[in-house]
């Protein structure tokens, strides 16, 4: 057994030139201790001579920079586990491609950890400013994992050479006085305490370039674990802010709700149509020949909606043109409602059919494209701001409450939605069309109409 | 209005820049300081200094000069008609606030954007002014980011280009109907005709660097955009090509998406709904696709539900497209090009490359895959290894539930 005593944890130089000697000989990995700095630990270890100049040794570039790398690392292992490496590669230089290999793939766990360290003492150091004019200095505590200090100081230097800075850790500490790098020995947190206003003004920083709609705390933790938390001044409003994040975004949620519409009047309802000529939100474009959208007053007390257009309606590109249109400008007649000032609008703008022949025959449209659709209807309503809703069918009461629910249970009463209006349910007129004797039509119109004229009244008696 | 202090001004101008979803610092060329004048480096890659509890990195000091602005867009919280506060920085503060923040180390630079007050010139100018200071007067050597200002005078844009790492101008929304509705005073014509400039500009630069060595860099780390996911009737089909066709035409670096947020003070006229961040990270992996798995921008969309063009959201995008592709599969990791590797659902470009090194001198067993991935639990089904032979995959009917992610908390809040 022989002990090697390299002169500090980092002591790559150290490791080379002895690993060199070593390895000229064919020494194996488990005839070797490595230690740190004193007198050999080993009772019977011998300490290797000195090195002596060895012929030149030819190992692949890649493997002196991930060494030199590795070395950092924590683990005592460490040193063997390149000894072993160099060996190997002396007989197999190709070893080092090999990614796969289990030596390899271990060294290359600790050259991760290592360079993780490296990327965080970067990211983590936090300088505070002591001192003012020709003493103005600047200091950080940094808790690394591995012994990178030392070897990340060229980073610091290249960076803020114009700065006077030490960087303190429990593992020793650098200090640059503009000129030269000069280390210390390992320091204390309180050493690097102090105040600094700047501190006040990044945490305002931090908390407001924070987004509460958006809060993924995993995200963050996987990204700053909390041991470097304890270091940086700004993470002690992290809690609070998770905290208040759910609060925040209903806030802004229910502030957005109250607040009344300003100014966007003809030319929006007018830009939601345009956009949705090019719907393509479900597959019902496809086969119809056009978006049939929305019809009436911008700022209309009343919006009434519809199921989807229907074949007449496909055509012509307007809402309630055909049969059905007809029945419901007649229930609206006999209701005293004027059209012209209504909105009217549909729960679904494409038509849906299936081809018999060469008729085009009325398809029901399923819940996926109704759910689809609604981001129009809801856009409509957020635009016109009826102070009612009437819904014809049991698509169009799915299109307004996100629910299924059926009319007969439904119609006769009020239901508010969520921002405070009001809605009635009622039959959809083509479902006037379809009853078998006209008795019963008839009786359901008059029904129908009543729905129409007790949802007004309701409303001018609001 | 009394006076705001720079901590209050600080407060506004961050919040009305938290929703750009831009934030990289790479790709700028190696500069230090070590010439003992000025401040700052840049190592090529960036470094995030914190993240912030939305998990989104900060390595930039990403502030507006001004909330203020003359166009009302109805999904900016700074449009002119929405009733948040106003604030405006001086540029000597901006300059200042980067160099305190930058010598304690928080930041690696300056992200600058501004709302467009009295003439898009006149803003223009202002922000270029922010990055000559500290460019010329402190010889600040870390990352600068402009947002440009697409109606603003060619050689403020220039200039822009001349200070900065990277210039973005936002193509905003992923529609030419999405963005007239939602921006009337924005157009698609100006803003693409600014980026075409820029890439000519960026272009320019490079080959003067070429010819004469004492170019000035001109934009070295590139132009980017951002467009916003959510607020309009877009598809994902729809904005893969979008950012596709915004690659191809102006070399761009990066395409960030940005689920719209509800914003307070929001136009009545955007759904209020929560962010679609699972969309939003589904598109930021089809965009990878893209660029580093080689995948044609067709192919990513015929990963996407046909009917609804919308990419799954409880998969990612080229896991779907693997077992809509199943044909493919499974791929002998032994034999096939590193094109055809790139494609199986769960190796990333890593160990794509470790593969391919490794498999020169020896024969890979499913054992060393593992070694190389993350898990191989979820690449078995689509490889052929030395001693690893799975069932056709077509056979299996059960292969999405074994694939599936468990649900993460997101989706439980969703709406």
């Amino acid at each position: 057994m022989r002990a090697i005593c390299l002169d500090a944890e980092d002591d790559f130089e150290g490791w080379r030139v002895a690993a060199r000697s070593l390895a000229a000989i064919r020494i194996p990995a488990h005839e070797i201790l490595w230690q740190v700095g004193g007198q050999p630990a080993d009772l019977f270890g011998t300490v290797a001579s000195p090195a002596t100049a060895t012929a030149p040794m030819a190992v692949p570039r890649d493997f002196v920079s991930l060494a030199r790398q590795v070395i950092l690392n924590r683990d005592p292992e460490r040193f063997s586990l390149l000894y072993a490496l160099l060996l190997r590669i002396l007989d197999e230089p190709h070893s080092l491609q090999n990614r796969a290999d289990r030596q390899l793939r271990r060294i290359e766990a600790l050259h991760r950890s290592v360079r993780r360290d490296i990327h965080k003492m970067r990211a983590f150091v936090r300088f505070r400013e002591v001192g003012e004019g020709k003493a103005r200095r600047f200091v950080a505590w940094f808790e690394p994992e591995h012994h990178i200090v030392r070897a990340n100081a060229a980073f610091f230097v290249e960076r803020f050479t114009t700065m006077r800075w030490s960087i303190l850790s429990p593992l020793g500490s650098i200090h640059w006085d503009g000129e030269t790098l000069a280390e210390g020995p390992p320091a204390q947190r309180n050493q690097a305490m102090g105040d600094d206003p700047v501190e006040v003004v990044w945490k305002a920083y931090y908390s407001a370039i924070f987004n509460p709609a958006r809060l993924m705390p995993n995200a963050m933790l996987k990204e700053m674990p909390k041991k470097y938390w304890k270091n940086m001044p700004e993470t002690a409003l992290i809690p609070g802010m998770i905290a208040g994040a759910r609060e925040r975004e209903r806030g802004m949620l229910a502030d957005a709700r109250a607040l009344p519409v300003k100014g966007y009047g003809a030319a929006t309802i007018e830009g939601l149509r345009e956009e949705a000529r090019s719907c393509r939100r479900c597959p019902l474009w496809r086969p119809a020949t056009q978006t049939v959208f929305g019809e009436g007053p911008h700022d209309a007390r009343i919006m009434i909606i519809g199921e989807q257009p229907g074949d007449q309606e496909d055509q012509a590109g307007k809402a309630f043109v055909g049969p059905a249109g007809q029945v419901f400008d007649r229930a609206l007649l006999a209701a005293g409602i004027d059209r012209a000032s209504v909105y009217v609008t549909n729960a679904v703008k494409h038509f849906k059919f299936e081809p018999r022949g060469k008729r085009r025959i009325h398809a029901r449209p399923n819940v996926g494209e109704i759910d689809a659709c609604r981001w129009w209807v809801d856009q409509e309503r957020a635009i016109v701001r009826p102070k009612l809703v009437i819904a014809m069918g049991a698509t169009a009461a799915r299109a307004l409450t996100g629910r299924t629910m059926s009319v007969s249970s439904a119609r006769g009463r009020p239901l508010i939605l969520e921002d405070g209006t009001a809605a009635w349910i009622t039959v959809h007129p083509s479902y006037l069309l379809r009853l078998p004797s006209e008795a019963e039509a008839d009786e359901a119109f008059s029904q129908y109409v009543a729905d129409l004229r007790g949802a007004v009244a309701k409303l001018e008696a609001a | 209005m009394a006076q705001l202090s720079l901590a209050e001004k600080l407060t506004i101008l961050a919040d009305a820049a938290k929703y750009d979803a831009s934030c990289a610092s790479s790709g700028a060329k190696r500069r230090n300081s070590r010439d003992g004048k000025g401040i700052g480096s840049t190592t090529g890659n960036g470094i995030c200094h914190a993240y912030a509890p939305d998990g989104r990195c900060i390595s930039l000091l990403k502030i507006l000069l001004t909330n203020s602005c003359i166009f009302d867009c109805h999904y900016c919280i700074n449009r002119s008609s929405s009733n948040v506060r106003r604030a405006r920085f001086t540029v000597d503060e901006v300059v200042d606030l980067t160099l305190d923040f930058y010598r304690r180390n928080y930041i690696e630079g300056l992200f600058l954007s501004s709302g467009i007050i009295n003439t898009p010139n006149y803003t223009m100018e202002q922000i270029v002014r922010v990055a000559k200071t500290l460019r010329e007067d402190h010889d600040f050597r870390g990352y600068i980011h402009l947002k440009t200002i697409p109606d603003a005078a060619a050689d403020l844009v220039t200039q822009a280009g001349l200070y900065a790492d990277r210039v973005s101008i936002n193509v905003e929304l992923p529609t030419v109907g999405g963005l007239r509705r939602l921006a009337p005073e924005k157009s698609e014509v100006r803003i693409e005709g600014a980026m075409a400039k820029m890439r000519s500009a960026i272009e320019d630069g490079k080959d003067a660097r070429k010819r004469y060595r004492s170019a000035p860099h001109f934009a070295p780390a590139g132009q980017s955009t951002q467009m916003i996911i959510g607020a309009d009737a877009a598809t994902d089909q729809d904005i893969v090509s979008r950012a596709a066709a915004l690659y191809e035409r102006f070399d761009l670096r990066r395409v960030y998406y940005s689920a719209f947020s509800p914003i307070p003070d929001a136009s009545a006229v955007l759904p209020l709904k929560r962010p679609p961040l699972m969309r939003e990270h589904r598109l930021y992996q089809s965009d990878w696709m893209i660029r580093f798995y080689n995948f044609a921008p067709h192919e990513v969309s015929a990963a996407a539900d046909p009917a609804t063009g919308m990419l799954p959201l409880d998969i990612d995008p080229k896991l779907a497209w693997a077992l809509k592709f199943r044909e493919h599969f499974p791929m002998d990791v032994n034999r096939a090009s590193k094109n055809m590797l790139l494609r199986i659902p769960g190796l990333g470009v890593k160990a794509v490359d470790a593969i391919l090194a490794a498999r020169r001198w020896q024969k890979l067993r499913l054992d060393d895959i593992g070694r190389l991935t993350v898990s191989v639990r979820k690449i078995r089904p689509f490889i052929i290894a030395a001693d690893w032979t799975p069932v056709v995959l077509a056979d299996q009917a059960n292969l999405l539930p074994m694939l599936r992610d468990k649900p993460v908390q997101l989706e439980l809040f969703a709406s």
